[in-house]
């Protein structure tokens, strides 16, 4: 039996909590602006999806500040809210008993980029002492399990945008194996020099310059994506919990994982996730796209989509375009996002300020609807699929 | 004359490098409390002992600042070896 999603986190460029974030989703409120983190005066991208009105000294331990850059601390606080949203107290549990399993991409490279650069500039001696572990890809997951004093399995999974599905698809697993307890997602930011500069030079991210269209995917005028910082925690628990339709949001009810570039692989991972949970295409209500903004990355999802479910299919959403694409924080918002949309009954918008080019209905208002089961596709660079799929049952 | 390691630039150190609990404050309650109680691991010595190097010209070996388990040891040790000057 799988697991039961009792809580979530959230932490986006469009609002800090569950309540903010659902709001400004349905409004299709624009979170992509121009950085300001740092400058980028010379750099051919200059946009991206900031997190705004964090005010870490207040949120995180000031124990933990020295060693936790922004990416952490948003993992830590996102943790937190899903923990409190699930109505448990970690402490009544046993230890090894909770799991974390969280996605990453490049690790905490503000960090990282930091004490390499007191390194470089000053000396071994000016490094701090807590760059022995407070960059790595597996710093959230450390961390959280550090805080909440949680002992059980746990672990990170490395491949971008779709780690966030993996990690939570992983979570269920050890549940229906027995965990009783985890935290899973993702969440990530990669907003210093160091973790933008490579987003540049893939060709990938786009070079336009207005915020309001720059990520414009299944757009006739696609040039790439924009990056942002975010993503959610998910708090799952063992069906065995004894909760009311009303108390959780929903069952994750199929997953897979495959590889490979281009439509064939995404839509085996597609038609495989469906075979899990026992579903036809038809008991699809809305799909979540992975929405790269790249047009030979968007024909490629485009064709997968319409060989599983023709051309009169369930409705496509993307609202990580008013995020921008949170690298591995990114597939686990999509899945918080689901949750919502089948817990209110509403599709969330796509915030599509130009001219489409697909093969299937995009929702572009808030849309009610009957929703059971959402699909979720996220796609992480170099090749990763992921689909995963929720029930509000 | 040489610099001298007071408690209260101790605090600020401990702060900013290794950050403190709510409402503490490192005063003559507490210094021959161990680091271990007050909630400060090897790691977190570890930055505070680099950060006092720095600052303070120290040239003091890792197993003296082992023994250095207390912020009235730690305060003693590094006023023996500060090369700076105030």
């Amino acid at each position: 039996m799988s697991a039961i999603i009792a809580g979530l986190g959230i932490i986006a460029p469009t609002g800090n909590t569950v309540e903010e974030y659902w709001e400004a989703t349905l409004a299709g409120t624009n979170g992509i602006d121009e950085l300001t983190r740092f400058d980028t005066t010379d750099y051919p991208s200059s946009l991206a999806g900031e997190i705004t009105d964090f005010d870490a000294h207040a949120l995180i331990p000031s124990k933990l500040m020295p060693q936790t850059d922004s990416m952490t601390r948003y993992a830590l606080y996102a943790a937190d809210r899903a923990v409190e949203d699930s109505h448990t107290t970690l402490e009544d549990l046993d230890p090894y008993d909770v799991g974390v399993f969280t996605s990453a991409s490049g690790g905490a490279v503000e960090f990282g980029q930091r004490e390499l650069q007191n390194l470089w500039a000053k000396g071994k001696e000016f490094v701090s002492a807590y760059q022995s572990f407070a960059w790595f890809y597996a710093v959230n997951t450390g961390q959280i399990s550090i805080k909440n004093k949680t002992k059980g399995p746990s672990g990170v999974i490395l491949s971008e945008q779709s780690g966030g599905l993996d990690a939570i698809a992983w979570a269920d697993r050890k549940i229906s194996r027995g965990l009783h307890y985890a935290l899973c997602g993702g969440v990530d930011s990669a907003l210093s020099p160091w973790g933008y500069v490579p987003q540049i030079a893939s060709g990938r991210m786009t070079t336009s310059r207005n915020p309001s269209n720059a990520y414009q995917p299944f757009g006739t005028d696609a040039s790439g994506y924009v990056t942002g910082e975010g993503g959610a925690i998910l708090a799952l628990t063992s069906p065995e919990e004894d909760l009311h339709e009303g108390d959780y949001y929903g069952r994750i009810i199929g997953h897979s994982s495959t590889f490979g570039e281009g439509p064939n692989a995404l839509e085996a991972c597609i038609t495989q996730a469906l075979g899990r949970a026992h579903l036809s295409p038809a008991h699809i209500d809305v799909i979540f796209a992975d929405a790269a903004g790249v047009a030979a990355e968007d024909r490629a999802e485009a064709l997968a989509i319409t060989r599983v479910f023709g051309i009169e299919g369930p409705p496509v959403t993307m609202p990580k375009t008013s995020t921008g694409r949170l690298l591995a924080g990114a597939g686990a918002l999509d899945a918080a996002t689901a949750c919502l949309a089948l817990r209110h009954q509403i599709i969330p918008p796509s915030r599509c300020d130009y001219s489409l080019h697909a093969p299937f209905v995009v929702i572009t208002e808030p849309t009610r609807a009957e929703l059971s089961h959402a699909l979720i596709i996220a796609r992480g660079f170099g090749g990763f699929n992921s689909v995963l799929i929720i029930s509000n049952t | 004359m040489n610099a001298e390691l007071t408690t209260p630039v101790l605090a600020d150190i401990l702060r900013t490098s290794a950050g403190e609990d709510d409402g503490f404050q490192l005063d003559d309650n507490n210094l021959d409390s161990s680091f271990d109680d007050l909630g400060y691991d090897s790691l977190a010595l570890l930055q505070v002992t680099g950060v006092l190097q720095q600052q303070y010209g120290l040239s003091v070996s890792d197993e003296q600042f082992q023994e250095a388990d207390t912020p009235r040891k730690l305060l003693t040790l590094a006023n023996q070896h500060i090369t700076v000057n105030s």
